[in-house]
Order: C-alpha cells, then sequence, then structure tokens
C-alpha cells in the first residue's frame, strides 16, 4: 500500500463520523427542531458503546448502545422542547454539557481499555483494482452504511409521503397544524434519529477510529456536523461532500504538519475548518436560490387549543 | 327567514350551543347555526367577534368547550381536521396554510389522504383546474406565486376530496376585484352541483351577491340570521357593530398647494431573495390631499414604504425631496425633523416594540419631541403622551400603561397612528391603516387620517382595500409590481379601472382606465 492510498484511507475514516452525525441532525432540523445536542450526544454514544463491548466483548453490542445512548440523550431532549416548548438553543446546549459530563462518569473505569480493529469488508475482485480498489471496495461496514444512509435520507425526505409530511412540519408548523398533520409525533423521530445517528458516529470513533475512549474524545465533531448541516444548505448530497472536504483537509494538515513547511501548526490545524466554509461557499453561491433555512427552525411549537 | 327553496332533508350541519370560553373571554357564546346542503351561507361579524373561533371549532382544529355538532341530523364530534376532512369538510384559511418553498403539487398532496402519490395529484390537479378554471402550474414553487394564485391551490386542495361543505375565510381579502369575481363563478357552480358553503366575511356588497342566508355575530354571539339581500348594508353593518356605522366627513378639500412629498423618477433593486423591484416611480402629494396608492399585496408597496420612509435610502437624493428639501439619502429620523411620519404595515415589531409599555413606545418616533432631551428619557412626559393618544384615540387598554402586546390589534393600530397624528406632521405615510382592525377603529383611523389632512397635511395611504382609497382619497394611482400607474383624482376613476391597472393590463390596452 502507497503512502497516498493510506491518506485516502484515513480519509475515509475522518469522515464517516461527521457524515453519520450531520445526517441526523438534518433530519431533525427538516423537520423544525434545532438540536445543537449534537456533541453530547456523540460522546455519549461513545462512552456508552465503548463501555458496552468492552464488557460484552461485541462490537454489535456497542453499536447498539452507542445508538440508543444517543437516542435516550435526544429524548430527554424530545421532551425538554416538545413538552415544555423549551428554548431550542438553551436545551441543546445544556444537552452538550450533560453529554460532556454524564460520559466521562461513565467511561472512567474504561480509560485505558483497547479493543481490537474492526474488520473491513472486502469485496473479492473489485478490492484488487488498483488504487481505488481498496479505498471503495475495503472498508469497514460503517463506510458503506453511512453512504448508504445518505441516500435513504435524501430519497426518504424527497421521494416519500412521510418525507415530504416531515418537511412541510419544518417549513410550517402552524399551517401543517392547521391541516392536521402530527407535529409533535413526526418532530419527535425525527429528533430520536439524529440522536441515534449522533449515537453511531460516537461509536464509530470510539471502537473504530480511535478505539480506546478519553474524557471528550469527540473533540468538537459535534459542532462540525451541525456547521455541515447549515453550510450544506440542509441536503443530503451535500453534507456528504461537505464531510469529505472536511475529512481531507483534517488528514491532509496533519501530514502537512509532519512535512514541516514552516508554517505555524495552529494555522494548519485551522485549514480544515476554513476549506469547509470556503467549499461549501463556493456551492452554495453557484446554486443560487433555495438555501433557506426550514421556516420553522428553532421555533417552539405551541398550537392554540 | 328562509333560504328560497324549502329543504326537505335534515340541515347538512347544525351548531347548537357552541361556546368557547379562553380564560375570562367567552369566544363564542351559545351559537345557533345550521347549513343546508347546496347553500352559500354567510358568516359576518366584526374582527374579534368569534368568527374564527367558531369556524375552527366546526373544522376541528380547537374543541368547544360546550354545545353540539349535528351532521346529517346525527351527532358528532369532530376532534382534528383529520377527521373533519373524512366527513367531507374543506377549508380556505385566510392566512393561507401553505408552504412556501415546497411546489404547488407538493402543497396539495401534503394536505390529502396517504393513497394520493404526486403523479395523480398531478393528472387531478389539471382535470380541476379545467373544469372549475383555476389555472394552476403543479411544479412552480409556492413563494413564487400571487396571492390569487396561492388561493387556488388552497380551493383546490379542497375540491380534490370532493367536499360537502365548503368553508372560505374572508377570501377575497387579497384579491383583485376580477380574481373575485372568477372565484364568486366558482363559488356558484360548487354550490349548484351541490356543495354546501360558509363564507366569511366583512364585506357586506360580496355576501349580498352570493349568499341567500346570513348569520350575523357580534361579541361571541348570533344576534341576527337575515336574507342579506333583503337589507341594506347600513342595516346589516348596523347589526355587525351595534350601532349605527356612520360615514367618514370629507368636506371638499380646500384647494392642496404647495408639494410637500415629491418622488421623482424612483427605482429601486429588490431587498431582499422575494422582493419587488421599483421601477420609475413619480408621484407627488400637495398639503390639504389625501394621495391613495391602490394594489394587490407585494405589487411594490412594502418597498415603496420603505423608500418614502428611509428605511432603504434612494440612490440618488433627488428622487425624494419632503418639504422641498432632497431628502433621498436621508434616514428616517432625519426625514422626521424634517415634518414627516411614517406608520408601517406590521403593527407588532415594527411600528411598535411588543414587549414595551404604551410609553416606552412613543420614543421611537419621538425623538425630536418632549419626551427626551439631550439623550435622557423623560418618563413623565413619555407617560403623559401615551395618555394623550390613549384618550384622544379611544385606544381601550386593559390597564393604564400596558406592554403593546396586549392590546388587540385595532387598539394598537389606533395607538400607532395617534402617535403620529399627535406631532401634527406635515405629511404622513401609511402603509395600510386599517389591515385586520374592526368597523369602528377603522372608520376613527380613517376620520383622522382626513382630518389630518383637511388641516393642512400631506396624507399618503397605501392600501389595499379599495372601499377604503374611494372612502379617503382625493386622488389615486395604482401600483403594479413596481410601477405605478399616473395620479388621478378620485372622481375620474371605477373599480373596474383600478382593478385593470392591478392586473397590469391597463396599459397594454392602450389606456383603458381613463374611464
Amino acid at each position: 500500500m502507497t503512502t497516498f492510498e493510506a491518506i485516502l484511507l484515513t480519509i475515509v475514516t475522518a469522515s464517516t463520523p461527521l457524515l453519520i452525525a450531520a445526517l441526523g441532525e438534518l433530519v431533525t432540523e427538516r423537520s423544525g427542531v434545532l438540536n445543537l445536542g449534537v456533541e453530547g450526544m456523540m460522546v455519549m454514544g461513545a462512552a456508552c458503546s465503548f463501555a458496552a463491548a468492552v464488557t460484552f466483548d461485541s462490537t454489535l453490542i456497542g453499536v447498539v448502545a452507542g445508538m440508543l445512548a444517543g437516542a435516550l440523550m435526544a429524548a430527554l431532549f424530545a421532551l425538554l422542547v416538545l413538552g415544555f416548548a423549551a428554548n431550542q438553543t438553551g436545551s441543546g446546549l445544556a444537552l452538550t454539557i450533560l453529554g460532556l459530563g454524564l460520559s466521562g462518569l461513565i467511561g472512567a473505569p474504561f480509560v485505558g481499555a483497547r479493543r481490537d480493529p474492526v474488520a473491513p469488508i472486502d469485496i473479492p475482485g473489485l478490492s484488487d483494482i488498483p488504487v481505488i480498489g481498496r479505498l471503495f471496495f475495503e472498508q469497514d461496514l460503517f463506510v458503506y452504511a453511512s453512504i448508504v444512509l445518505t441516500i435513504l435520507v435524501g430519497l426518504y425526505l424527497m421521494r416519500t409521503r412521510s418525507g415530504l409530511t416531515l418537511r412541510s412540519i419544518g417549513e410550517n408548523h402552524t399551517s401543517a397544524n392547521a391541516l392536521g398533520l402530527p407535529v409533535w409525533r413526526v418532530r419527535f423521530w425525527a429528533i430520536l434519529f439524529g440522536g441515534a445517528c449522533a449515537g453511531l458516529a460516537g461509536a464509530y470513533l470510539a471502537l473504530v477510529y480511535t478505539r480506546f475512549w478519553s474524557p471528550g474524545m469527540t473533540a468538537g465533531r459535534g459542532w462540525i456536523a451541525l456547521a455541515l448541516v447549515v453550510f450544506a444548505a440542509w441536503r443530503p448530497g451535500w453534507v456528504l461532500v461537505g464531510a469529505y472536504i472536511f475529512g481531507a483537509a483534517t488528514v491532509l494538515q496533519l501530514h502537512a504538519q509532519a512535512a514541516q513547511f514552516g508554517v505555524p501548526s495552529q494555522v494548519l490545524s485551522a485549514v480544515p475548518y476554513l476549506a469547509t466554509i470556503l467549499a461549501l461557499l463556493l456551492l452554495s453561491i453557484r446554486h443560487g436560490r433555495a438555501i433557506g433555512a426550514p421556516g420553522s427552525l428553532g421555533v417552539p411549537f405551541v398550537p392554540d387549543r | 327567514m328562509k333560504a328560497d327553496v324549502p329543504p326537505s332533508g335534515p340541515p347538512l350541519v347544525e351548531l347548537k350551543g357552541i361556546s368557547k370560553r379562553y380564560g375570562d373571554l367567552l369566544a363564542n357564546d351559545e351559537i345557533d347555526l345550521s347549513i343546508e346542503p347546496g347553500e352559500i351561507h354567510a358568516l359576518l361579524g366584526e374582527n374579534g367577534a368569534g368568527k374564527s373561533t367558531l369556524v375552527k371549532i366546526l373544522y376541528g382544529v380547537i374543541e368547544p368547550s360546550a354545545g353540539e355538532i349535528r351532521w346529517e341530523g346525527q351527532p358528532i364530534t369532530i376532534a382534528s381536521p383529520v377527521e373533519a376532512r373524512s366527513l367531507g369538510l374543506g377549508m380556505v384559511f385566510q392566512h393561507f396554510s401553505l408552504f412556501d418553498e415546497l411546489s404547488v403539487a407538493e402543497n396539495i398532496a401534503v394536505a390529502l389522504s396517504d393513497d394520493w402519490s404526486l403523479s395523480t395529484v398531478r393528472d387531478k390537479l389539471g382535470e380541476i383546474s379545467r373544469t372549475y378554471g383555476l389555472a394552476l402550474d403543479a411544479d412552480r414553487a409556492v413563494w413564487t406565486l400571487s396571492a390569487g394564485e396561492r388561493q387556488r391551490i388552497e380551493i383546490v386542495r379542497c375540491l380534490l376530496q370532493n367536499p360537502r361543505l365548503l368553508i372560505l375565510d374572508e377570501p377575497t381579502s387579497v384579491l383583485t376585484p376580477q380574481e373575485a369575481e372568477h372565484l364568486f363563478t366558482t363559488l356558484d357552480r360548487l354550490s349548484e352541483e351541490g356543495c354546501s358553503i360558509l363564507y366569511i366575511s366583512h364585506k357586506l356588497e360580496e355576501v349580498r351577491r352570493l349568499c341567500r342566508r346570513a348569520t350575523i355575530l357580534r361579541a361571541g354571539r348570533v344576534v341576527a340570521t337575515i336574507d342579506p339581500r333583503a337589507s341594506s348594508a347600513r342595516e346589516i353593518a348596523a347589526l355587525m357593530v351595534g350601532n349605527a356605522v356612520g360615514d367618514i366627513r370629507t368636506d371638499a378639500p380646500h384647494h392642496p398647494q404647495g408639494e410637500t412629498l415629491r418622488v421623482s423618477n424612483l427605482s429601486m433593486t429588490p431587498a431582499g431573495l422575494h422582493g419587488q423591484a421599483l421601477r420609475d416611480i413619480n408621484l407627488v402629494a400637495r398639503a390639504g390631499e389625501v394621495v391613495g396608492i391602490a394594489g394587490v399585496a407585494g405589487n411594490g408597496q412594502s418597498e415603496l414604504f420603505a423608500a418614502l420612509s428611509g428605511e432603504r435610502l434612494a440612490d440618488h437624493p433627488e428622487s425624494i425631496a419632503i418639504n422641498g428639501k432632497l431628502s433621498g439619502a436621508m434616514g428616517i429620523d432625519a426625514r422626521r425633523r424634517l415634518g414627516a411620519a411614517f406608520v408601517p404595515e406590521e403593527r407588532l415589531g415594527h411600528a411598535a416594540a411588543p414587549t414595551h409599555s404604551l410609553s416606552e413606545n412613543t420614543l421611537i418616533s419621538h425623538a425630536a419631541t418632549e419626551v427626551s432631551r439631550s439623550g435622557f428619557i423623560l418618563m413623565n412626559a413619555a407617560r403623559r403622551v401615551a395618555r394623550s393618544i390613549v384618550q384622544g384615540f379611544d385606544v381601550r387598554t386593559p390597564e393604564g400603561d400596558p406592554q403593546a402586546r396586549k392590546l388587540s390589534g385595532g387598539n394598537l393600530q389606533k395607538f400607532v397612528i395617534g402617535r403620529e397624528i399627535i406631532r401634527r406632521p406635515k405629511l404622513i405615510i401609511v402603509d395600510q391603516p386599517t389591515w385586520g382592525v374592526d368597523a369602528g377603529a377603522a372608520r376613527l383611523i380613517r376620520q383622522a387620517l382626513v382630518d389630518l389632512a383637511r388641516e393642512g397635511s400631506a396624507v399618503v395611504v397605501i392600501s389595499q382595500d379599495l372601499d377604503e382609497l374611494f372612502e379617503v382619497a382625493d386622488r389615486m394611482a395604482v401600483i403594479h409590481q413596481g410601477t405605478l400607474s399616473p395620479l388621478r383624482p378620485i372622481g375620474e376613476w371605477t373599480k373596474e379601472a383600478v382593478g385593470l391597472e392591478m392586473l397590469g393590463v391597463a396599459q397594454a390596452q392602450g389606456g383603458a382606465h381613463a374611464v
């Protein structure tokens, strides 16, 4: 394997958790709910998945535990913002703080433990193609799943009845309610889906990317996922593009630092963020209109009854 | 009184003793109402009379505190709009229940049951459009459509569900006269086919044109059920308001003189994504006259108001002159200091700060008067000004100095208009002065504007309400897609001519407006 191939492989690994978490948040936001707690749900996913995987010595159980943890956190958020029509910004920030603290507690006994790498799935024949073979056809299951998930979310939102309902509710919940669409129910499931995705992204970080637990290991990836949704103008395809641009920049700046270009490392560390903003800015300029947020995003829904 | 054809079976729907209580407020008080099959029944009343509450109960959006609903003689409960629709109720909302970023077909599909796919919606849409003359393009995004087209979506949405009863809430408030006439034809046709229609309005003329029975609400109660064709508009208005509504006193204008406002060749690019550009606007308002600007919403009225008030500055200072001073590049406050006053369309949030008290709200436009001195607020003076506005303009307040958001729409509008008039401005520009305001308050506001003009100020009224403009304006122009027609004395306009200008066909037909 050449260095070039190795770099490409690590880019995929760095991008996947961002993609998964951002897709979940995208669905939540398309339903009109802004959940700033992605970071908290993600880090809880990481802690719980790692704890479960070590305890039961099973990656599968770990993954399920991570998704459940994320969904449970999301359910708490849903109780606040749907049940009590609480301010979504405040509730989301609180969720992140709670998640960072609670995950430290849960993960404490597992600091220093390690997991074996998850075996990649090798598609015979195709993975032997030079350069792109290993990149596209010898990845772990999560990578394939994240691509499939992008397509499914896109199809769901734009091609299904239920997706239309969800978009309508996000666009204008007063109208949706007047038409008799189930605003609360749809938003509840959208929030839960977002939580489960954030948890899955956390599980990927702990079980595949680092294979150990350390407190606060998400290191702002939840926030980046949130930003990706905005920059991608609430479109799944663009989230995919954005996640990979960011992942690439993250990996390349590490190599650039190693190569000692004489540029301060702090500047290089900022490159991924700048690259993401720039690339997505260019995309949205070219695309012109209709990059607006869902009309009811972040507004508590209180029907008159 | 009865419908022309005596009903044979039970009424399609019957409301008995419907009440709805919000805290201390009784929004609906023991309301009885029955609608026969195929009947067009009017529900009349001022704002706040309880019309919207009643139809929301009927449509399952809110639940009644007491009372009974019978459908073809059977008592039922309607727990949600979905249940209402499955019974055969369709509703066209006053503030459309549409989704701006979705396409026409998507907007229709989302309200229908699950067995409608987008492609069947498209097919049916074409069919219904042809049958009822409701032209719509299935793939356009809603934000690109006119109000009339948006309303068509709502109507088609209902028709696709084969309704037995169609409820329309103030359907003509956003339409040109021609569009309204088109709607009436559609409704007549539906009624002939056996569909009942509940028509909510406060416009008497159209109720007399359409309906044989009208139920009149006042303060949550039914005050009468009448045949609107057998009563005069004045009698019906008296029933709605509870006392006779007087006409506006408009003495002949003493010869207006002096150009208080001159707008010359004003052009502007649209401010926002969905905005309208202004094209080469020319306008003169003289001291002592009311100038009316008519037009269908979204044709550049808000942009024109923003340009006149200084919320957006003109590219050339000479395109706007107030009292002879070139002020196109001046901000709002500088223009106020020249003697101008402005009342924007949106009362809450634009004309008044919702969570501030009325006295604090006087400060918004009174920076140059007695309420502040060298940057400090004189609260006593502000309270005094607020009190004199409240008294002078009959503003009904729940407490002494309440927050602006606690006032009802009509009372807040009286307050913001009063706040400007009390400064005795040389020029006042008002956008939609009586939008959503009840008849009593509307009359007071119009009278105050006319009186101000008669005292020698120039008054510019931008309004969608043609009746209002015919009542108050001395000269009028029509705005269409950012272009202003020539100003003509009000006597030279007919409603038809205005309608043609509103549709932008007058110029095309070679000046057909000069009737």
